[in-house]
């Protein structure tokens, strides 16, 4: 491979006495001590921070390379990077965590509203001001029993005390205490965390009334018991980050309570195929979701996870008609523990313009109450969760914002399962770095900061309860957006 | 610009009058009621909709219809034969008043659905000339529709609400109920079509206002075959309390429930049966759900309703005195027109006053 | 009466009579025996954990999809993605199946689970097999009785095939082998039970070699990968 200068430098100020810290602290190998000093590996540096906010001394900077390639309009230095390794390996990039591509965030290209004189805006810390949501679908007409009364012909749904959830990680792709510490934030929250595919461990069946399981292609833990001991089943067909691909969680990480919990032998490869082999067709996804309903005898409400392409509207139609009750979108950035770096920053579309079409689309057809929507992909503060809902979603589900209140720096290195954080990785010396409580704790704090944000944009508008916010795109204007644009957002553009 | 090419928020005066006996009595009253409050119109729009006035024809639908020239009426009544047997027709008899300028024509048609066509659309009589007010004012050009009750209707204008009941002869007209608006648009729209009331069948809203909720409440009820065509509130009012009542079966106690439910918090200090009923209202029909400031009267066959947001952030009264009762913006409204009262109070936020004529 | 009847108010036995297409029977039943006269729909035996199922006829799609336990007899033959996904628990065919049967069975611990189809099978048979024991006895033909492509994917699992000659077209991935006496004397509790369960004298079974599929693992799927 031809020498290219590594991306980072690690910066050592005569501060440092070679505690050693660093070197204790870097997985990747990045400080040695050598010959009685502290030495760097440049090129081992993945840039996480892990050293720099452990070092006693803060000794430590780790600065962006400013030697760089001859680039070019074209061909970037990632472009020509990409290159070099491939020629070398004959290998497939891979990737780890959301697109980091320039492509437009339409949430950046958004504007909310506030009331002016025609209407009051709302103080949120003393007056009330709701962000309870109920997902699922609605009843297509009342009934009344005999006295006139109305009878309570709701299907199960899922309450939410504000209108976040955590997405879909599993244990594997992330470690025992992050899943600790997202379970026990989403049971102090009010909201949920959600298995992902690598089944649910025995600790873990104590926060059942917040805890989403997934069925995905590979079925890995799930049974009976792991269906019955949740608050919503979720069928994972597609993820944002690699729509239409499968999983592979290699053999050699299928160990110890990963093995218990996925169901599967130690050493056995999880391979999750790429469709479901009952799902070839959209009837089919009927059948799995009522025999899943049969399973539970019609307790919990069925979310269908799928990934935001370029017909999502017609999929989304499709899924609001096959008896499910929440429809789950990720977006093309939408975050991933491992992706062929080309899918994930080349398939899909942004999730503001699915969800825009999606709400849009089910409103037309008459069939939005058949089913609430979740969006996720990425969802990176709370205004970005004001404007989803203002677009039309009931709500939103954070994955990299919640690694990101655990500690993580995202310095997309997931897949090395070596985390610095003790997030994405199972070796236990890592995995305990990460303590489950100090974890919730930060977890709860985030969103509750992030709830009361939204409720002072909720009350700026003159709106105190979030159901008047969801699909209130007359609260939205677009900047520096094009007809077309505009006209798949719903939107006006600012100054209209 | 005219209302439906922008959303046109306004502020408001109200005004009702309803004989719980079912006796008749003038449109004078309501006009010296709604003028009290010049102060919180600002004479871009004014009007007044009337309950028992046409007792001749009660059987049969009066359409109040605008239209901008006489090819729209053209266009209009061919497609009003294509529906109805239209059993008369006229023009609305009005006043010259240099403070009201600019009218359209303004024709009333007494109809009855053709039964070959009602038959033929499986839909009942109310379904059928709703959506026929919905294909006249949304594809014929320079025409709309703004009353289609029974034994009712609408009539209003863009001027102050007084100007606007000397010219349409309000005076004349004696009825059981009348209610009365005067806008405060935030516009200048130069359009009769975008005054209030709004009504729907014999459903009638006059609004003080802007919600918050508009767009939410807007998108929710076009999925159920309503058209937003003046994007305003009270038209979008107008609609959630027809398809609540009329399409979905709520009483008009649980229709408040779900325009202006109560908190979440309250709801859970509710004894159980209550409780409920408002967990299963405000989950089921949250798209439904009015936030912002409004007070709204609703006039309906045979009964008037008054209702605040559930913050209780407009004014509203309600006075009774003998088998009258009165329900205004502000009190002065209603003492301008009855000397003594037995009792006035303020109704509490998202607290539904609701009277019907006695029986008998 | 609808299967969340039967769940809550659900004799031991249960016997469907005149059945034709409904969906979910037995899903996620333990602890009971329901036999099925007619053609039950799709779904039957989902997420089984533990009933047992006996069809005196055909039946169609998905049948015991993501089954944990328990055991499904058919007389008669099987549609497509017959154990899609299983986890544990017998499902004994007397006739054919379709395609993609026991794609994606795993096993686990104490839970080993097996398909025995006394037919043949349509191809894609055992795709992404990671355990438990595919028995195709072919009993009706001479040829070898699978499709194409067997096995594709497998990492796990065995796939047994009663045949004179080895199935063709396998992937480069997959070993075959004739089976030796250990390796039959693995499955021959499953053969014997199939034997007496449909009644076949065990000797009409026993009497033709069977070949043995299992992942090549000195030749597994490889993608290879570069860290970016």
């Amino acid at each position: 491979m031809p020498y290219v200068y590594n991306e980072y430098e690690i910066i050592r100020s005569p501060a440092c006495n070679s505690c050693r810290v660093c070197e204790k602290q870097c997985s990747y190998g990045a400080h040695v001590y050598r010959d009685g000093k502290m030495r760097s590996y440049d090129d081992k540096c993945v840039n996480c921070h892990r050293c720099v906010e452990l070092c006693p001394k803060r000794a430590l900077k780790i600065v962006k390379s400013n030697m760089s390639l001859r680039e070019n309009a074209n061909w970037s230095e990632a472009n020509i990077r990409e290159i070099f390794k491939q020629a070398e390996t004959g290998g497939v990039l891979l990737s780890s965590m959301g697109c980091p591509v320039k492509y437009p965030v339409y949430f950046d290209r958004l504007l909310l509203n506030a009331s002016q004189v025609t209407n009051p805006s709302i103080d949120p810390l003393r007056e009330p001001m709701e962000t309870v949501v109920y997902l699922g679908s609605r009843p297509k007409a009342i009934e009344r029993d005999g006295r006139g009364n109305l009878i309570n012909n709701l299907k199960p749904q899922l309450k939410l005390n504000i209108p976040i959830v955590f997405s879909a990680m599993s244990y594997g792709s992330i470690s025992y205490n992050a899943h600790a510490a997202l379970a026990q934030a989403a049971q102090e929250l009010g909201i949920m965390y959600n298995t992902g595919e690598g089944g649910l461990h025995d600790d873990f069946y104590k926060y059942g009334k917040n805890t989403i399981v997934q069925v995905a292609s590979g079925r890995f833990g799930v049974h009976k018991d792991y269906l019955e001991n949740s608050a919503a089943i979720e069928i994972k067909i597609g993820q944002g980050a690699k729509p239409g691909i499968g999983g592979h969680l290699p053999g050699s990480k299928i160990i110890g309570e990963i093995s218990k919990t996925r169901m599967i032998p130690e050493g056995s490869a999880a391979i999750s195929p790429a469709p479901h082999h009952d799902i070839y067709s959209i009837e089919d996804l009927r059948q799995l979701v009522l025999s899943l309903k049969e399973a539970t005898s019609y307790t919990k409400p069925i979310i269908v996870k799928v990934a935001a392409v370029h017909n999502i509207s017609a999929v989304a139609s499709g899924i609001a008609r096959s008896g499910a009750d929440i429809i789950a979108i990720d977006g093309f950035r939408g975050g991933t523990g491992a992706a062929p770096t080309r899918i994930r920053d080349n398939v899909g579309i942004p999730v503001e313009l699915a969800l825009a079409s999606v709400d849009k689309r089910l409103r037309d057809e008459g069939i939005r109450d058949n089913i609430s929507i979740i969006v996720s992909g990425s969802i990176r503060g709370s205004a970005d969760v004001v404007k989803a809902i203002a677009l039309g979603a009931d709500a939103v589900s954070i994955g990299t914002a919640a690694l990101i209140a655990l500690g993580c720096h995202v310095c997309r290195r997931c897949h090395t399962g070596k985390c610095n954080w003790g997030i994405a990785t199972q070796v236990p010396e890592l995995v305990s770095r990460l303590n489950p409580d100090r974890g919730k704790t930060r977890l709860v704090n985030l969103l509750k900061a992030w709830e009361h944000e939204i409720k002072e944009m909720m009350g700026g508008m003159g709106i105190n309860s979030i159901e008047a916010l969801r699909g209130n795109r007359l609260m939205l204007r677009g900047v520096g957006l094009n007809l077309k644009e505009l006209d798949i957002l719903g939107v006006k553009h600012a100054g209209e | 610009m005219r209302e439906g090419e922008f959303r046109n928020s306004s502020g408001c005066a109200i005004s009702g009058i309803f004989s719980l006996t079912g006796k008749k009595f003038s449109g004078e009253k309501i006009i010296r009621s709604i003028a009290v409050m010049r102060e919180r119109s600002n004479g871009l729009g004014g009007g007044f909709a009337a309950y028992g006035i046409y007792p001749e024809f009660k059987d049969f639908y009066a359409l109040h219809i605008f239209y901008d020239e006489s090819r729209a009426k053209r266009e209009c009544e061919e497609f009003l034969e294509t529906q109805f047997d239209i059993i008369n027709l006229s023009k609305i008899p009005t006043r010259k008043t240099p403070e009201i300028t600019d009218e359209p024509l303004i024709w009333r048609y007494f109809v009855a659905p053709l039964p070959s066509r009602l038959s033929d659309s499986q839909l009942d009589a109310d379904e059928f000339v709703a959506r026929s007010v919905f294909a006249i004012n949304t594809k014929i050009q320079g025409c709309h529709v703004f009353s289609s009750g029974k034994d009712m209707g609408v009539f209003k204008a863009v001027g102050y609400p007084e100007d606007v009941g000397y010219f349409y002869r309000i005076d004349e007209y004696e009825g059981y109920c009348f209610i009365a608006h005067g806008r405060y648009p935030t516009n200048t729209p130069g359009w009769w079509g975008g005054a209030h009331p709004f009504a729907l069948l014999d459903l009638s809203v006059v609004h003080n206002g802007e919600i918050s909720s508009y767009d939410a409440n807007r998108r929710a009820i076009e999925m159920y075959g309503y058209k937003c065509t003046l994007m305003t509130d009270t038209e979008v009012i107008t609609y959630i309390i027809d398809y609540l009542t009329r399409k979905v079966g709520l009483t008009l106690n649980e229709t408040c429930s779900v325009i202006a439910a109560p908190f979440w918090k309250t709801i859970k200090e509710m004894p159980k049966a209550e409780r409920e009923k408002h967990e299963y209202l405000r989950n089921v029909f949250s798209a439904q759900l009015i936030t912002g400031p409004f007070s709204i009267l609703v006039g309906f066959k045979g009964g008037l309703m008054a209702l605040n947001d559930r913050l209780k952030l407009r004014s509203m009264v309600v006075g009774e005195a003998g088998d009258t009762v009165y329900i205004a913006s502000e009190e002065s409204a209603m003492r301008a027109v009855e000397d003594s009262f037995d009792r006035v109070w303020s109704p509490r936020g998202g607290e539904a006053v609701i009277v019907r004529l006695r029986e008998g | 009466m609808t299967n969340y009847a039967y769940k809550l108010d659900c004799p031991e036995k249960i016997i469907i009579n005149g059945c034709l297409g409904a969906r979910y029977i037995g899903a996620g039943a333990s602890n009971k025996v329901i036999t099925i006269n007619g053609i039950p729909g799709n779904a039957l035996g989902a997420y089984l954990d533990g009933a047992e199922i006996i069809v005196n006829g055909n039946v169609q799609d998905a049948v015991g999809d993501t089954m944990n336990g328990g055991r499904i007899i058919i007389n008669g033959s099987a549609g497509d993605v017959l154990g899609y996904a299983m986890r544990g628990g017998e499902i004994f065919v007397k006739d054919n199946c379709g395609y993609r049967t026991g794609i994606h069975m795993k096993e686990y611990k104490e839970k080993r689970p097996c398909i025995v189809i006394g037919g043949s099978a349509g191809s894609f048979l055992g795709e992404y097999l990671a355990g438990g024991l595919i028995i195709v006895l072919g009993l009706n033909r001479d040829e070898p009785p699978v499709g194409n492509f067997t096995g594709t994917g497998m990492h796990g699992g065995r796939i047994f095939i009663r045949s004179e000659k080895p199935p063709k077209a396998l992937p480069a991935q997959v070993l075959c082998r004739r089976a030796t006496d250990m390796d039959l004397k693995d499955i021959h509790a499953y053969i014997s039970e199939f034997s007496r369960i449909f009644e076949i004298d065990i000797n009409d079974i026993l009497n033709k070699s069977f070949y043995v599929l299992t992942p090549n693992e000195k030749n597994p799927y490889k993608l290879l990968y570069t860290e970016n």
